[in-house]
């Protein structure tokens, strides 16, 4: 991702160049717009001599399920019932996961900072299993996923935000083992 | 403990012919309705040997944790007229009467020949014109070694508190928290211990695995607590001496919230697995464990009343937390709401109720209450009725009790994004004061007083 942003920075600073060397320009052309000023390319970068490929994601890897399934799936304030858009998410992880069937899973629940401790582990415990269920449901082994709570303790929004909030209430299923490397 | 003592007291004072019945001395009222701080005189001890540098300090100690309790008025060291006061010698209470102070404590600092130190003291009443005994002595003296001396300090602050309160003492104890470091998305939380005024201040465990709720054994030797060692949630047990940690049971997916039972000989728990969290209580000879909830909401966070007989705990059964109390046997019990049941609720105010604990004086529980936006922590009377409300903040949470039930201690985010400090707040809902420490801190605990 971050390659291709340079390297398509350094393309169109290519193309200003050879812009400019050709004579005269039209007048209705706009001018060209400079190349963004943080995109500096440092010289000990090779960025336009690498080849510039478009990266292709392994069937069956771990960017796979994170890339083209998603880990991660929210719930509503004090709340463990899936939605649609949660059973869509969880459906996609049980269609991966019954065609890697060597893959194990660990679904961790998480609730916001808006509860007490105690029963926040025991809140995120529900939605993690609450995943796991609906994924054993969709013919997932129950022994190929492991549930956790990490209740408050790991947020991923940093804030203290009803956004944020939405976004630490969720259950993660992460691969544990058994993915295409 | 005092109150079996009064009668004794009153007839040694009566048989050395000293003043009056005990009932009329200088006595402070910790639960008056318009309150007005006592005021006490604690000159600097006489010194005996070459240290007046850590006589000084014993006395700063003692003259702290009196003030803290927010009951005291500590007077001013140069408004003291009487500046030859002496261990054996009554004071002169005029000089003391003039700067309208009530009691004086009189105390003395020695350096024994084999190094430790020994610290004496006396309690005056100015106004009564007499001597305060102590567990019917006229004064205590108190002997260890140079390096123990904040103790000798706190335990003097106890006797001068306990005798002018009538409350059970509370200073020479120690808090165990969680040290709390780094950036919100990975923070490292760390078992801590310290005195109850913030001194000493150790680490116990490393920070490598996450560590949360920390509670004394009721021999304050021993914490349990819980720590995603391993990966998952699970209760532990830290011997505050040997520095060993030990996984408590064996039990299916995840265990949390951890606290002793009244008898320390047991630890009650919540244990969460397929989707449901339900509690437990745990012998720590035989380890056998027996189920004590078994119901599809989540129950949680249970305390023990002070008789063993009584569990308070947390559940979302009525469908938001709310406190109920049960039998530690499991047998029905008269709901104050009417009707028998094996869970009684007594929470029925607006908002969530959690994190209960029991009152070691066994009239209250402590909560952390949650509504509209706020936190709150607060006290029930056990039959559910008597709600107070002691603090509020954006995040106060986790109360426990001092050890003489008169002082709670919690954690508090005083605003969005701040980190968390530790904080104590008196019965009566006045002083709440600051608990320093070295860095972020949650989940305090107190332990009992020590030996």
């Amino acid at each position: 991702m971050h390659i291709l942003l340079k390297a398509s920075a350094a393309a169109a600073l290519l193309a200003a160049t050879a812009a400019c060397a050709s004579r005269p320009p039209p007048v209705e052309e706009k001018p060209v717009t400079p190349p963004p000023v943080e995109e500096t390319v440092t010289e000990t970068e090779t960025v336009v001599t690498e080849p510039v490929v478009e990266s292709t994601i392994t069937p069956g890897s771990l960017e796979d399920f994170r890339v083209n399934v998603g880990e991660r799936v929210y719930f509503d304030l004090d709340q463990y019932r899936l939605d649609s858009d949660d059973q869509e998410i969880l459906k996609r992880q049980a269609a991966w996961l019954n065609a890697y069937p060597n893959v194990r899973v660990l679904v961790a629940g998480n609730a916001d900072e808006r509860g007490t401790r105690e029963y926040n582990l025991a809140l995120g415990e529900r939605r993690a299993s609450a995943a796991k269920d609906y994924l054993v449901s969709l013919g997932v082994s129950a022994s190929r996923i492991d549930t956790v709570s990490y209740g408050k303790e790991r947020p991923i929004a940093a804030g203290s935000n009803e956004e944020s909030w939405a976004m630490n209430r969720n259950s993660w299923t992460q691969i544990v083992s058994g993915a295409t490397s | 403990m005092l109150k079996r003592l009064m009668p004794l007291l009153a007839v040694i004072l009566m048989a050395f012919g000293l003043a009056g019945p005990a009932s009329a001395q200088l006595q402070v009222r910790v639960d008056e309705g318009n309150f007005k701080p006592t005021p006490i005189a604690i000159p600097d001890f006489q010194v005996t040997g070459t240290n007046t540098q850590l006589a000084r300090q014993i006395a700063d100690v003692v003259r702290a944790d009196l003030a803290s309790t927010g009951l005291f008025d500590m007077q001013n060291p140069a408004s003291f007229i009487q500046r030859d006061l002496s261990i054996n010698a009554e004071p002169r209470f005029a000089d003391w009467k003039i700067i309208r102070t009530d009691a004086l404590v009189v105390g003395a600092f020695e350096e024994l020949p084999d190094g430790k130190l020994a610290v004496s003291f006396r309690l005056w009443d100015v106004y009564g014109g007499e001597l305060m005994r102590i567990n019917g002595e006229p004064g205590r003296r108190l002997t260890t070694t140079p390096e123990n001396w904040r103790r000798i300090a706190h335990k003097i602050a106890d006797s001068i508190y306990t005798r002018l309160t009538g409350e059970d003492p509370y200073f020479d104890t120690r808090i165990v928290y969680i040290a709390e470091t780094g950036p919100k998305t990975e923070r490292v939380k760390r078992l801590a211990i310290m005195d109850s005024d913030g001194a000493n201040q150790q680490y116990l465990t490393s920070g490598r695995s996450t560590v949360l709720t920390p509670r004394f054994s009721p021999s304050a030797q021993e914490i349990t607590y819980m720590s995603f060692e391993g990966g998952r949630p699970r209760v532990y047990l830290f011997n505050i001496e040997t520095g060993r940690q030990e996984l408590l049971g064996n039990f299916p997916g995840m265990t949390f919230a951890p606290r002793f039972a009244t008898d320390g000989q047991s630890v009650l728990l919540s244990q969460a697995q397929r989707g449901n969290t339900d509690i437990y209580i745990m012998n720590l000879r035989t380890r056998e464990s027996r189920r004590l909830t078994d119901h599809p909401a989540i129950d949680t966070s249970p305390s023990m009343s002070p008789d063993g007989q009584s569990i308070v705990f947390n559940s979302d059964r009525g469908g938001t937390p709310q406190l109920y109390i049960m039998n530690t046997d499991g047998s029905p019990r008269a709901c104050p709401s009417g009707g028998r049941d094996t869970a009684c609720r007594i929470t029925f105010g607006r908002g969530r109720y959690s994190t209960p604990v029991w009152s070691p004086r066994g009239d209250l529980i402590a909560f952390t209450k949650q509504e509209a936006g706020k936190f709150y922590i607060g006290v029930i009377g056990v039959d559910g009725k008597g709600e107070r409300l002691l603090s509020e903040s954006y995040l106060d949470e986790g109360p426990d009790w001092s050890p003489n039930g008169r002082v709670i201690v919690f954690f508090r985010e005083n605003r969005p994004g701040a980190g968390p400090q530790l904080w104590s707040v008196d019965l009566s809902g006045r002083n709440e004061r600051r608990v320093m420490t070295q860095t972020d801190a949650s989940d305090p605990a107190w332990s009992p007083v020590l030996q």
